[in-house]
């Protein structure tokens, strides 16, 4: 069957009413916390894993992916009206955004951001459509030595390769790895690291520390700062419509930020925000009317706001085709699989082309709720904004720990949240990321059992590691990854890898 | 990263002690590993070897910090607020403490109403019993309507009783 035979089977399975149901709460959720400050999409999957857990997997997964697509979609309001980015991908708007809806034009803004994301969605998701099965037939011949050398690249790439500091990267995901350890060891079925504590011999949860971090982290991090003043939304005047000049300046933004957010998304080189940043570049350098750039230029809000839409598609490639989760939401949405015994992967395409097919279709809906919910609804979601802060973290906190207690009502459970709440915090301020915890955590135990097995294979020879040529390529590429950032950081050229900090989402 | 504060030599603190944290984890694991009975087999890797990798990982970064930490020198942050800090961990931890014997709902709307006390919310008697609801309509929901199995307490069971006590 071609990808259009597989796309019409999944669209059969999207317009099931129930899935259409899932996919409208997954994306009306996305947008709220998109919107809201505080709580980005890679919480809100960890708050949802325990209350789907008797529920439908197709129709789980589906809203998993349109909360991550909604979550793309709101960042941008807040980010126009408020200043404040509601997430990590979201920074880049707020740049032109803000300074638009300043001069009375965020109606505008507000639409080329939601009609560029749409663009880009449904742009990106078809090409995740027409790429994943090349891909699968590559990963097939995979063996576990490709496997592991696909995950040293993925850490060497989340961690180190951008943001302040390679050293702060690196220590955030050995932390990762070192907590994975704790549990039963899967080929052995040895005890590792549980010092006798029963609760410690299936692991340390995923959405535990996920929650722990991004939330009970992000609340204690944000009151530990609180003598700032709220800052004022900018109400949206005049129409939302955009002028003629406005679609002529937006439609090849829109169209580049595509062409940049998906491969970037697609390889495991970091997450939406890195698109963004490099797509404000392109804009900043294409733009015929460079000196708008830092007063409002609508360039600057269409490019990044598309690029980060279609660089949430394009994680979507190595999270379905080789179960290689790229970013913090990729790691729990990947954690949401296995909840269902479900492995994404090559076989996941062959094995359960239902769920596979149904899934990227929905997304191709999903997206255009998401025009729907973003555009004429825009004055429901500004409203969330004014939400006073207590409340907003007092319910954000209730619904941390219920999702907590919900998957494990034991004191050992709650101790471990509050104990990786403050350590979230503590990295926070002294500037170590969170994404590399969340992945070392999901990926250690994978890359533990894919090198384990490599070794078996060879009776123990490391040389194996670099023996086919996909393993010695993507282990060349680990290393030039961790040693060129180190070089440029060395010389003072640090800045730029700075800007490109990836953050939670 | 090329010492901006050459005048004052000290060392940063927090980097300090990120090394030494660093450094006690990668012995706790080594510790454990040894522990392990080394079950390679003829591939010669066993459960305790990767852990060992990951320690020595550990150990060398302890190492980096250390030297990051004496190279870098003393580096300024932002006051933090440790009021607002201890509201929240309170919080949590009346929550953890009371959670099996109070019940959900009481013990939700403590943290609650100590989060919103962080956050600027101080009047303890309007937030209390506004949490305590506000848990209520959670648990009602979860517990109810998801099957979410919650910890019921007092307050739990008396709503429960109300509903079955009326006429169906």
């Amino acid at each position: 069957m071609t990808t259009f035979d597989f796309l019409l089977q999944g669209l059969s399975v999207a317009l099931d009413p129930m899935i259409l149901m899932y996919a409208l709460i997954g994306v009306t959720l996305g947008t709220a916390v998109g919107v809201l400050p505080g709580i980005g999409p890679a919480l809100t999957v960890a708050l949802l894993l325990p209350v789907t857990y008797g529920l439908d997997p197709a129709g789980s997964l589906i809203m998993f992916a349109g909360i991550y697509y909604g979550g793309m979609y709101g960042g941008s309001t807040t980010s126009i009206l408020l200043n404040t980015p509601g997430e990590s991908a979201s920074i880049v708007t707020a740049l032109e955004g803000n300074k638009m809806a300043r001069a009375g034009r965020g109606g505008p803004a507000l639409a080329t951001a939601a009609i560029g994301s749409f663009i880009a969605g449904l742009g990106a998701t078809l090409l995740l459509a027409f790429v994943a099965p090349t891909v699968v037939k590559l990963a097939l011949v995979f063996g576990p030595r490709d496997y592991f050398a696909l995950m040293v690249l993925a850490f060497v790439t989340v961690s180190s390769a951008f943001g302040e500091s390679a050293r702060k990267g690196l220590i955030s995901l050995f932390v990762g790895l070192a907590l994975a350890l704790v549990g039963i060891d899967q080929l052995t079925g040895q005890a590792r690291l549980s010092f006798g504590v029963p609760q410690l011999l299936d692991g340390i949860e995923v959405t535990t520390l996920a929650v722990a971090m991004f939330a009970v982290g992000e609340a204690l991090f944000v009151a530990a700062r609180r003598d700032t003043v709220d800052d004022e939304v900018i109400a949206v005047k005049r129409s939302v419509w955009m002028t003629a000049r406005d679609w002529a300046r937006s439609w090849k933004p829109w169209l580049r930020g595509t062409a940049i957010g998906f491969p970037i998304g697609a390889m495991p080189a970091g997450g939406a925000d890195i698109a963004t940043f490099l797509s404000y570049a392109a804009e900043k350098r294409m733009s015929m009317h460079p000196e708008e750039f830092g007063n409002g230029a609508i360039e600057g809000v269409a490019g990044p706001e598309a690029a980060n839409n279609a660089s949430a598609a394009g994680t979507l490639v190595p999270l379905l085709t080789l179960g290689l989760p790229t970013t913090a939401t990729a790691a729990i949405m990947l954690a949401g699989f296995q909840q269902f015994g479900l492995q994404p992967g090559p076989l996941l395409f062959a094995t359960n082309p239902q769920l596979v097919w149904g899934l990227i279709a929905s997304l191709l809906i999903a997206n255009l709720m998401l025009l729907v919910l973003n555009l004429p609804l825009i004055g429901l979601w500004v409203r969330l904004l004014t939400i006073p802060r207590p409340w907003l973290y007092a319910g954000i906190l209730v619904f941390a720990t219920l999702g907590t207690i919900g998957a494990n009502p034991s004191p050992v459970e709650l101790s471990m949240l509050l104990i990786f709440g403050v350590m979230g915090y503590a990295m926070r301020l002294y500037g170590y990321p969170i994404a590399p915890v969340v992945v070392g955590l999901i990926l250690g135990p994978m890359a533990e059992q894919q090198l384990r097995r490599a070794l078996s294979i060879s009776q123990g020879d490391l040389w194996t590691l670099v023996g086919s040529p996909v393993s010695a390529t993507l282990l060349g590429l680990s290393a030039i990854a961790l040693i060129v950032p180190l070089i440029l950081r060395a010389r003072g050229k640090g800045a730029v890898l700075n800007q490109l900090a990836s953050d939670e989402d | 990263m090329n010492g901006t504060t050459p005048e004052t030599r000290r060392p940063d603190g927090a980097t300090l002690v990120a090394a030494a944290i660093l450094a006690a984890i990668a012995i706790v694991i080594w510790r454990d590993a040894a522990r392990l009975p080394q079950a390679g087999g003829y591939a010669g890797v066993g459960p305790a070897d990767v852990p060992r990798w990951i320690a020595i990982g550990l150990g060398g970064l302890a190492l980096w910090s250390l030297v990051e930490a004496f190279r870098s020198g003393k580096t300024g942050r932002e006051p933090q607020n440790v009021g607002p800090i201890l509201w929240i961990i309170g919080g949590l931890a009346a929550q953890l403490a009371l959670l099996t014997t109070a019940g959900f709902s009481i013990a939700t709307g403590l943290l609650f109403a100590a989060t919103a006390h962080a956050f600027g919310k101080r009047n303890l008697v309007l937030t209390v019993p506004v949490g305590i609801v506000f848990a209520l309509v959670v648990y009602l929901i979860f517990a109810g309507l998801l099957k979410l199995s919650l910890p019921a307490g007092p307050l739990e069971g008396l709503i429960w009783g109300l509903f079955r006590g009326t006429p169906a």
